[in-house]
């Protein structure tokens, strides 16, 4: 049986911390289900009299949300794929491989991390736009089809694993890439999880990008959608809740199930990021 | 010869397997930011409305930021963001790390509930927050109430817009620098604590002469890191306040935003996103710098 632990002065610090974290997203699910003349009433209430869903029917008919929330999983889904296959490859390529290039090829991919978001987004515009991709995913998901973050987690990783499973199936005859793809990544699993969440995070909640490149309201992302639609429903809180949930309802749930893995990415994109 | 002809042709084979495996995610790496930040610096000595020809006038737009006003109100604005965010948030990130690793009951739920908002967008974290804050009916209002403070306008406040934000920002990134703060906490020797703790020093003692200074690296880390998200900050603000009310939350990197996206102003903004830059670099340097001065090893 759990010995019982004696009442904690730290619970009168962090029981109203957790409560200031997590009440306005318990405030955003319970307000999306409250009419609009319920919201504007002072003193605010929490809890709505009865289970009012027109916020969400609204949503559904006057913005194109599922439409936005299908291309925010397509640009997260396609930025996870490709970044689990080419950070792979280049973190195993700079960790074990030796060519000409490869530590100025590395030097190069670290020192990116030190160009800021400002200085490219007007390029990158320019850029997209002469490529054709203005208006289309591909300037939301173009950005993250790979990263240094990337490259370098799994660089790390590949450094700390021994090389004589490798070694092994070098001798039995595989290739470089067979040795990979069947002895290395195998056993990079916990590594590329790490890289999947931090992907997913960063692709599905980015707003610049989008932002910058689509203007077509269908081929919005999610938060793109959102935050045009707060600009033309000022008021209408109840729509705009419906849609913050819907926005933000699948990594946190996602968040709830994995908590572990999150805090891991989180952990390592702090401390080696 | 024969030999010779051999080796080369495995000096190739390595090659072309390295760039095989490396390429692909360096060249987009690569592509989508050092060559992007070289075109800015051309495009930076240009006076271009990206549809007409551009013009090349040297370093006008340059000397041009001395004078403008709106810009140095928006650097104010990033200096004031900066310094409340950056020692706030690791103030109390520490400040709950260190709650989170006492042994105590609940400490699953405390840490959901205060690693959730890191998950949220920045995009609806502000919608949220523009609706908590809302001077009229939001939850910030009823807080102050409660505990009979009058209510205040929040994000429709010029004196008060700044402050709001850091306050969001924070709750956003609070998650994340406790997350860096209680992993290193596990790590500060525990024989360290006892031997201070047996030669009679109080905890708060023990707490200020020795864990902080094993958790220095980590600081200095966290404070760059922080630092550098406030001096980008754009998302939180867009979503927010959109840079208002008149102009009280325009960050600079907003500033950029606008000249380029709203004025079609490339050539000035390429060139403010480059004093940003530059500024960046100083202030990561003079940190990286001071890391090596005091021999704390953050980086």
């Amino acid at each position: 049986m759990r010995r019982r632990l004696p009442f904690s002065p730290w619970h009168l610090f962090l029981f109203p911390v957790a409560l200031l974290f997590a009440l306005p997203l318990v405030q955003m699910v319970l307000t999306s289900f409250m009419p609009d003349k319920e919201i504007n009433k002072f003193p605010p209430r929490l809890i709505p009299n009865s289970i009012d869903l027109t916020g969400y029917q609204k949503l559904l008919s006057e913005s194109h949300i599922l439409q936005w929330m299908l291309n925010s999983a397509i640009v997260s889904a396609i930025s996870v794929v490709a970044h689990l296959v080419l950070c792979s490859l280049a973190g195993y390529g700079f960790a074990r491989l030796r060519f000409p290039g490869r530590t100025i090829g590395f030097v190069a991919v670290i020192a990116t991390i030190m160009v800021p978001i400002q200085l490219l987004m007007i390029p990158t515009y320019l850029m997209f736009s002469r490529i054709g991709i203005v208006d289309t995913l591909a300037a939301a998901f173009v950005p993250w089809l790979a990263s240094a973050f990337g490259i370098f987690l799994m660089r790390q990783f590949f450094l700390a694993l021994p090389a004589e499973l490798e070694e092994a199936a070098r001798i039995d005859g595989c290739s470089t890439f067979g040795a990979f793809w069947r002895v290395v990544l195998p056993l990079a699993r916990p590594a590329l999880a790490t890289l999947a969440v931090f992907t997913v995070l960063s692709s599905w909640n980015d707003l610049v990008w989008p932002l910058i490149a689509i203007s077509d309201d269908r081929v919005y992302t999610v938060q793109v959608g959102l935050t045009t639609f707060q600009g033309t429903r000022r008021i209408q809180w109840q729509e705009l809740m419906a849609g913050n949930v819907m926005a933000t309802a699948p990594l946190l749930v996602a968040f709830l199930v994995a908590q572990k893995r999150f805090i891991a990415t989180m952990t390592f994109s702090g401390l080696k990021g | 010869m024969a030999t010779g002809a051999r080796r080369d042709r495995g000096a190739v084979r390595r090659a072309l397997t390295g760039w095989a495996f490396a390429g692909p995610a360096t060249a987009l790496v690569v592509g989508l930011s050092i060559f992007p930040a070289v075109w800015a610096l051309f495009i930076s000595r240009t006076k271009w409305n990206g549809i007409t020809a551009p013009k090349d006038i040297g370093f006008d737009n340059y000397t041009r930021m001395a004078e403008d006003t709106d810009l140095h109100a928006a650097v104010w604005h990033t200096v004031v963001l900066v310094a409340l965010f950056v020692p706030g948030s690791i103030v109390l990130g520490l400040l709950v790390a260190i709650a989170l690793n006492q042994r105590i009951r609940f400490l699953g739920f405390y840490r959901t509930c205060i690693f959730v908002p890191y998950v949220a967008s920045a995009a609806a974290t502000g919608i949220l927050a523009s609706f908590v804050f809302n001077p009229q009916f939001g939850g910030a209002n009823e807080l102050l109430r409660r505990v009979g403070l009058p209510p205040q306008q929040f994000l429709e406040s010029t004196s008060q817009a700044m402050l709001v934000v850091v306050l969001i920002a924070m709750w956003g990134q609070i998650g994340f620098v406790s997350v860096i703060y209680l992993a290193a906490l596990q790590d500060v020797p525990a024989e360290l604590k006892e031997a201070a703790t047996v030669d009679g020093a109080s905890r708060l003692r023990v707490f200020w002469h020795v864990v902080v200074p094993a958790l220095r690296p980590v600081t200095l880390f966290t404070a760059v890191w922080q630092s550098i998200t406030a001096l980008q900050l754009f998302d939180l603000v867009y979503a927010t306040t959109r840079g208002g009310p008149l102009n009280a939350t325009q960050t600079v990197v907003y500033y950029v935003y606008e000249l380029a996206f709203k004025s079609q102003r490339y050539g000035y903004g390429s060139a403010v996103a480059y004093g940003l830059f530059v500024f960046t670099m100083l202030l990561t340097l003079a940190m990286i710098w001071y890391s090596r001065a005091k021999r704390i090893e953050a980086f």
